[in-house]
């Protein structure tokens, strides 16, 4: 008894408040566009008792589904996400694996205050991180003024409201993310397999690439996925950094949710969105699988 | 042997700067005096004045405390209870579902977690208000209580909790008496967790809040559309103190309490001889 209790109230709270929420989302994509309170067609009406229900069923349909794909904003929409994602992702990994690399070599005594550096970040407020860049990457900004004083450029150069600014957003922001995984699995290395591999000839650059970097792929992949993903649907970036060229699916969503109050086609590009995550997701549980098996 | 060559220390200087450069620029320009943020006119604590005369301001704050500590609390039950069942109770109907919707938060965008869980309510006809963000905030943070509990649950030497059984504790007596102090610190940083999320929070906030409750993050952030401002600044700095104060206590806490625990295993190690 005890027991179910235990089980049922967790379980009560997901289901009332995470599946029945988004099985609301999933009929309201199929559900039309209306000029009423709520905002959509068909609702349930029980009063009219098994007529209601099947009145209900046979109203819904996959209408927006097909407007999603005729009108050009929203699959440029997701693929611009995609990308990047994707390109922010490379970009993280390259400014991350050395910081790993760096951190993993670095003597004990301070890889704690060195991984509680990196985590720290992570504690401060997103939506704060994100204004600090607004401040350095303006037409006037702390970059431009730093720049133009060196005499490096003349005029100032336009990087906000650009999608370099929502690139270096989501490096800056998701680094982290990136960098705890690889140095987890770098910091597990065995020095001695570099040590061997130089016995045996290699150059110290060749061994990096012959051993460390293979070495740390699960950490590299896990990394990635976990940039990759929360960046497809990013909001607030997009919204604060990039400008009017920068098409994400989590800003199209907002704007045609707050904006056009269009909750039907919101529902629907919000259930594409999910069926495209659901992809890397399983990937990324492949590699954390795989993970824990050579771990024993 | 591990070599630490120039370019470990080239690459961790410049990878921090990044990391650090723009919130030390923040809080160092939290201080200006100009109203211009970029051009620095001599140090001033103006704006940390008019942000603690600005009513919205503390208004929202005060929103934003009461979501987070209601929010973190009972997430902290909830996502300890799912740890232990997820760790504990083998077998039951509908199990696959239940871890299923324990991380399925963790990767859900959070526009869609906020689109679906403002959909509920305005189905079954709640308020928007502290309430909704609360029931929102709490939905998404057990899930991550939980994660970080059971990580801590599943190292957990079982039989010390058995011995309580086999001496007569009831089982809610052995959690309380033997696995609630022993999981105590992945407890303690699961309720930090949530705590620190719920204040982080925009976008589901945006979605769950009605006109009656405004949070922080969305005072804030309707405020930085329209560009950089010194008060948000000032508003910036407070935050990061009051986090990093609040990191780097719990860090020292708990290597205090990892240093005692030691202790007390030699000692116990050493008492039946």
């Amino acid at each position: 008894m005890r027991r179910f209790a235990l089980i049922a109230m967790p379980y009560a709270w997901l289901l009332a408040l995470f599946l029945i929420p988004f099985l609301i989302v999933l009929k309201i994509a199929l559900s039309d566009y209306a000029l009423s309170i709520p905002p959509y067609t068909p609702t349930f009406d029980l009063s009219q008792g098994w007529q209601g229900v099947r009145d209900f069923f046979a109203a819904l349909d996959f209408e927006n589904f097909v407007f999603l794909t005729t009108d050009d904003l929203y699959w440029k929409a997701y693929l611009s996400s995609v990308w990047i994602a994707a390109v922010s992702t490379f970009l993280a990994l390259l400014v991350g694996y050395p910081i790993a690399y760096g951190m993993a070599r670095a003597a004990p005594e301070w890889r704690p205050t060195l991984l509680m550096l990196v985590i720290l970040p992570f504690w401060t407020s997103f939506l704060i991180r994100v204004y600090s860049w607004i401040g350095i990457l303006s037409g006037e900004g702390y970059l431009n003024q730093f720049l133009m004083g060196l005499g490096l450029i003349d005029a100032p150069l336009t990087i906000l409201n650009t999608n370099i600014a929502v690139y270096i957003g989501i490096v800056y922001t998701y680094l982290p993310f990136m960098i705890l995984p690889i140095y987890a699995t770098l910091e597990k290395m065995d020095d001695s397999l570099l040590e061997a591999a130089e016995d045996l000839g290699c150059s110290r650059i060749s061994a990096f690439w012959l051993v460390t970097v293979p070495l740390s792929k699960t950490g590299i992949i896990a990394g990635c996925f976990l940039v990759f993903i929360p960046a497809i649907g990013e909001f607030v970036i997009p919204s604060l950094l990039g400008g009017s060229e920068t098409l994400m699916i989590g800003k199209v969503l907002w704007e045609e949710f707050f904006n056009n109050r269009d909750w039907p086609v919101a529902s629907a590009v919000a259930t594409v969105l999910l069926l495209i995550l659901v992809i890397p997701i399983v990937l990324f549980q492949r590699n954390e699988q795989k993970q824990r098996e050579a771990e024993g | 042997m591990k070599r630490f060559s120039w370019f470990n220390a080239t690459s961790l200087t410049l990878g921090f700067a990044f990391l650090y450069l723009p919130m030390i620029i923040l809080i160092v320009y939290s201080f200006n005096a100009s109203k211009l943020v970029t051009v620095w006119a001599g140090f001033s604590t103006r704006w940390y004045g008019e942000l603690l005369r600005d009513e919205a301001f503390l208004d929202a704050a005060w929103v934003t405390l009461q979501v987070a500590v209601a929010s973190s609390t009972i997430a902290t039950v909830l996502g300890t209870m799912a740890a232990h069942v997820m760790v504990r109770a083998g077998r039951f109907w509908g199990r696959t579902l239940f871890s299923g919707m324990i991380y399925a938060p963790l990767v859900m965008p959070e526009v869609i977690t906020g689109l679906s869980l403002l959909l509920l309510f305005i189905n079954i006809g709640l308020d928007r208000g502290i309430l909704t963000i609360i029931l929102a905030h709490t939905t998404f943070s057990m899930c991550y209580v939980s994660v970080v509990v059971s990580s801590r649950l599943v190292s957990f030497d079982r039989s010390l909790e058995e011995a309580a059984l086999d001496l007569g504790c009831s089982p809610f007596e052995a959690f309380r008496l033997v696995t609630l102090p022993i999981i105590l610190p992945a407890v303690i940083s699961g309720w930090l967790l949530a705590f620190t999320l719920s204040l982080d929070d925009l976008v589901i906030a945006s979605f769950t809040a009605g006109p009656s409750a405004t949070t922080l993050p969305i005072k804030i952030f309707s405020s930085i559309r329209l560009g950089v401002s010194p008060e948000i600044n000032a508003l910036s700095t407070i935050l990061i103190a009051i986090v990093a104060a609040g990191v780097i206590t719990a860090s020292l806490v708990s290597k205090r309490a990892a240093v005692r625990q030691a202790a007390e295993e030699r000692e116990a190690v050493r008492a039946p001889a």
